[in-house]
């Protein structure tokens, strides 16, 4: 699939809403689970893309897009990330302590475009009810697509 | 750099909403021929296919950081996804009518993680206003040098304000804007501006704004008329603001022999 490159290097030299060393483990093609081996990666995490990089260079090696994602917590400072399609395939990732993994695990499943979604769904709702008004009327957005709730369509 | 395209492809073509979609002539890079293609808008993610029916899209563009123009074309009704930096394409595109371009046009700039950031922030802290109504936080006022200062309620009525060709907005007199850096990338100061110190100064400074940190459900004192008036204390913080700009200036104007 074509993607712009260029772009998505310039996204990873923003200033990340989370970043840190991590112990890495992406998963091979091939590999049993259990073989590829833990290598230490500075991830990083902007907008909706997880980036991670060797920690001396400057150009990522990968990013992986955090949509349709569940970040799952593993042993004990472990947590991994798979995807709906293919839930067996994990990346995992070694925390240096359990509080960090749990940081990490709350700022992974709230990083999702979708998860924004639904919370703004949810929460237009909620003040909708409570005062009888739609609360985007008055800056004049409350038709736009992104913001109808529950419309399913393609 | 490795990209989780299969979890792309499945994003692209599941059944999540789509913001827009529609066919889009796109002109090509080297060749100017324009093709016509199947365009998805998920996100801040326009993915585009060969046909409508294709099961996996030829490609994607991430429109973050983008912005979105009218062409001034030989071609009706195009717009271009332009990208800053030396070396970055711009994606020209044109829709298959005026209608469907203005579509576009304003699903494209408004596509941003931020832009939906905002409007998420701007509705849990109308709730929370309501929810927790006027619960007295800190007493006393804030005080602070006035560049540290980020009203970011201003933030949603200026991107929405914003004009879809230009990518700059003009200051405004209320010395609101001034202030406001352009892109909302920058997060809040983490540290509380709030003392409780009662302030000696002549000016009554409004209660801070409520922090908007994800996990904290702190919600300042706000002296509201009604819960949903961002605008009026948009316009309250202005005052304030304009105040604390007239007396900055009049100091570094020194005194007067």
């Amino acid at each position: 699939m074509r993607y712009n490159e260029r772009e998505l290097l310039s996204l990873a030299r923003q200033p990340a809403e989370k970043a840190a060393e991590i112990l890495m483990r992406v998963p091979k093609k091939g590999t049993p689970f259990f073989f590829a081996v833990l290598k230490k990666r500075l991830v990083k995490l902007v907008v909706n893309f997880l980036f991670y990089f060797r920690t001396d260079e400057a150009e990522p090696i990968g990013a992986l897009l955090l949509e349709h994602c569940r970040i799952t917590k593993e042993e004990e400072n472990v947590f991994s990330i798979s995807f709906i399609e293919e839930p067996e395939r994990k990346y995992c990732f070694e925390c240096d302590s359990e509080e960090q993994c749990q940081e990490w695990i709350e700022a992974l499943k709230r990083a999702s475009y979708e998860f924004m979604r639904r919370s703004l769904i949810f929460y237009r709702n909620e003040i909708q009810k409570m005062t009888g008004k739609d609360p985007l009327e008055q800056y004049g957005i409350s038709e736009e697509a992104r913001f109808q709730l529950g419309a399913r369509r393609q | 750099m490795k990209l989780n395209e299969r979890s792309l492809a499945f994003y692209a073509t599941c059944d999540s909403p789509a913001d827009n979609a529609g066919f889009l002539y796109k002109r090509g890079e080297r060749h100017t021929a324009y093709h016509r293609r199947w365009f998805v808008l998920k996100g801040n993610m326009l993915f585009y296919f060969e046909e409508r029916e294709s099961r996996e899209p030829v490609g994607v563009i991430v429109l973050e950081g983008c912005t979105v123009e009218l062409c001034d074309s030989a071609e009706e009704f195009t717009f271009a996804i332009r990208f800053g930096g030396t070396k970055s394409r711009t994606y020209v595109l044109a829709a298959e009518s005026q209608a469907a371009m203005e579509s576009w046009v304003k699903s494209l700039s408004r596509a941003s993680f931020d832009y939906m950031r905002l409007v998420v922030r701007e509705l849990e802290k109308q709730l929370e206003e309501m929810r927790y109504g006027m619960a007295g936080g800190c007493a006393g006022g804030c005080r602070g040098s006035p560049s540290s200062w980020k009203p970011k309620p201003s933030e949603l009525e200026r991107s929405l304000e914003r004009p879809l060709a230009l990518p700059t907005v003009l200051p405004k007199e209320n010395g609101c804007a001034v202030w406001n850096n352009a892109s909302g990338v920058t997060r809040p100061p983490e540290a509380s501006g709030c003392d409780e110190d009662a302030g000696d100064g002549t000016l009554r400074p409004p209660p801070p704004p409520p922090r908007r940190r994800a996990s904290s459900t702190e919600v300042g004192s706000a002296v509201l008329e009604s819960p949903s008036s961002f605008c009026r204390l948009h316009e309250w913080y202005g005052r304030e603001v304009a105040q604390l700009r007239r007396d900055w200036l009049e100091r570094q104007r020194g005194p007067r022999p």
